[in-house]
């Protein structure tokens, strides 16, 4: 379906669809079995300028929006959503100070991650907290000119392998809600280190770890906005991150697609080749409808948001949810479609399996996103 | 440093085809795109010049559409691009093309290093560079597979043989053909896609190059080409594609046919 992209979109599919096919696609296979980081591949992403698509063009970035964002993450989620969810990563690291930061922290921070000459990862979950935000227990303790941070961080996606953290941390236990702010740390500093990368079902070229504050001092400015808007700000991120999300799951059933289809032409058995079968073809049908539906939705979505940044929760969960859930789907049919070679390493399809049950789950699991939209609901209806 | 890098625009040889009347080229329907050793020659062009600081100027013989090659050129990091084009260069061979780069090269004006690829995948020849560097009387390396050294006043280098490389020492100005080895050729970035759609590319005709109307195109071209024929097929050939994996799933069901 044509979506009448703009020069400049096309552009930015165009640049990350070759690096997916002639960098990622070529090793992701390795990069899964090894659990890899793909430094290579991102320093080619930073190279052909795909970090500074977010960001703004005063910090030498690209200003693009959310569905500058969303193309790019399409194309590499159809090579391996492992590489993308690193790439992802470190666009939602600095969501925070792009949304909440002040003009010399975003000076500081922001062009050496659009030029992607550091990466960012974002720290909100902990063991205790996970889609229950409230019941985090790291703190960040303000001591003269230092905050000092005890606690840990678990899941963060690039830890170890970023330079920048954005941090969620009670400044206030007594507020509540309101008790919360986000915090700066950066490699490096006192206190701080990552936990060993963790092993995963899927999305294994992307570095999972914890991150342990343990009397952590940082300078006093590393607060994002105000003390206490911790919770606000986290929840713009995710809103601004999500169709992200759903962008890699409409590039994983694209590819997911893609190989069930061409080895449906391909596998004879009965004489035919099995896409003659009815029984195939209406599975592929399927999965095509249910792709190209999430993708009208996506990049609706992230029209939406692009034109109307203050009303995008409900539209961005929507998109989250619909495009994650058909991707699990398309990906376990693209394996059915190719039977026993599907469950086999040497196809792409086993890998593209297990890679997407994490998009159910991370940025919110689909069942939170369900929340908001029905909260939403809830609010609508009531004005009715 | 100034560097200059020759490109040519040619047909992708995955789709090349022999028209069964005239023996020529099928270029109808055929997709061009850049030689992929000038590729490599834009590569090192850029690194180079991310290296010792200075400009990389593109330069094409060719048709009008030319400026595709060269805009994905800019794409990549070169900075300006000329087209030398002109129906009189038509049916020019390797010893009229590189007398016209040569007088385009002098009008673009003086420069450190010329690099061009190693060859064309279209007519295979290998003179282009060679020719040109006689032309401007400049020292020239073919092959080149590394730069070793590079500073404001030369290049250390080696050159592919058969048997191994030589390493030769080569002071500017001089010219370079390169082979795939030397580096791997970055993907566009999104600055130099937008700058390349923008960028105004020079163009220059016979009459800006000053050049001798005897010299160029089919009047300037001591080579005839006779004849033109594919090679007689030897017997049954199946072409594999795909991944790797792939293609040896292909290689092993044809093959059980034969059991």
């Amino acid at each position: 379906m044509d979506y009448f992209l703009s020069e400049e979109q096309t552009m930015i599919a165009e640049i990350a669809r070759q690096i997916t096919d002639e960098r990622i696609i070529p090793n992701r296979a390795e990069l899964d079995e090894k659990d890899e980081f793909p430094r290579a591949i991102l320093n080619e992403m930073a190279q052909a300028d795909l970090f500074g698509i977010p960001i703004p063009e005063e910090f030498g970035g690209f200003g693009g929006g959310c569905l500058d964002i969303v193309l790019a993450l399409e194309q590499l989620g159809r090579g391996c959503i492992g590489v993308g969810t690193a790439f992802a990563a470190s666009s939602l690291g600095i969501y925070p100070i792009l949304i909440a930061g002040s003009q010399e922290m975003r000076e500081k921070y922001l062009p050496d991650v659009a030029a992607g000459r550091k990466f960012a990862g974002f720290g909100l979950t902990e063991a205790n907290a996970g889609s229950d935000a409230s019941g985090i227990q790291t703190t960040a303790v303000l001591d003269g000119d230092e905050w000092v941070l005890n606690g840990t961080k678990q899941w963060i996606t690039n830890g170890g392998e970023a330079q920048i953290y954005t941090v969620v941390a009670i400044t206030d236990r007594s507020r509540g809600a309101r008790g919360a702010s986000m915090l700066v740390v950066e490699e490096g500093d006192p206190g701080f280190s990552c936990g060993p990368k963790e092993k995963k079902m899927g999305i294994r070229a992307s570095s999972t770890t914890e991150l342990i504050f343990k009397d952590c001092r940082i300078p006093k400015d590393r607060l994002i906005g105000r003390k206490g808007t911790g919770f606000i700000t986290v929840m713009k991120t995710l809103d601004s991150s999500r169709p992200g999300i759903a962008a890699l799951g409409l590039g994983l059933a694209q590819g997911a697609l893609d190989e069930a289809a061409s080895y449906a032409k391909q596998r004879v058995q009965f004489g035919k080749p099995i896409m003659a079968f009815q029984a195939v073809q209406h599975m592929l049908a399927d999965m095509a409808i249910q792709l190209e539906a999430a993708r009208a939705l996506v990049y609706g979505a992230a029209r939406h948001i692009d034109a109307h940044p203050n009303n995008m929760s409900k539209v961005s969960s929507m998109c989250k949810v619909f495009a994650t859930d058909m991707a699990m789907k398309v990906a376990t049919d693209a394996v059915q479609v190719m039977g026993g070679y599907g469950y086999m390493r040497e196809y792409p399809v086993e890998k593209m399996m297990r890679d997407a049950k994490i998009l159910q789950i991370y940025e919110g699991t689909n069942q939170i996103q369900r929340n908001v939209v029905g909260q939403e609901l809830n609010k609508e209806y009531a004005r009715a | 440093m100034k560097i200059i890098v020759c490109i040519k625009q040619v047909p992708d040889a995955k789709d090349v085809r022999l028209d069964p009347k005239t023996n020529t080229l099928a270029r109808e329907g055929v997709q061009s795109i850049m030689n992929p050793y000038d590729q490599h020659a834009v590569e090192e062009a850029v690194r180079l010049k991310e290296l010792l600081g200075g400009e990389v100027t593109v330069l094409s013989m060719g048709p009008p559409q030319a400026e595709e090659v060269l805009r994905q050129a800019i794409s990549c990091g070169a900075d300006h691009a000329v087209l030398v084009s002109d129906r009189a260069f038509a049916g020019a061979d390797t010893w009229a093309t590189s007398y016209t780069l040569a007088k385009a090269v002098n009008v673009i004006g003086p420069f450190d290093l010329l690099l061009c690829g190693k060859q064309a995948i279209d007519g295979d020849t290998a003179q282009v560079g060679p020719g040109l560097a006689m032309r401007l009387q400049i020292p020239y390396v073919t092959c080149v597979q590394k730069v070793r050294q590079a500073t404001e006043t030369g290049l250390i280098l080696e050159r592919m043989m058969d048997d191994g490389y030589d390493v030769l020492a080569v002071d500017f100005p001089a010219l370079l053909t390169v082979v795939k080895d030397i580096n791997e050729p970055r993907v566009p970035s999104l600055k130099g896609k937008m700058r390349a759609k923008k960028v105004e590319i020079r163009r220059l005709s016979a009459a800006d190059i000053g050049a001798d109307p005897a010299c160029i195109g089919l009047p300037g071209s001591p080579t005839q080409v006779v004849k033109v024929f594919p090679p007689e097929a030897r017997c049954k050939r199946a072409v594999f594609t795909g991944s790797l994996d792939e293609q040896i799933v292909q290689l092993v069901d044809s093959l059980q046919s034969y059991l």
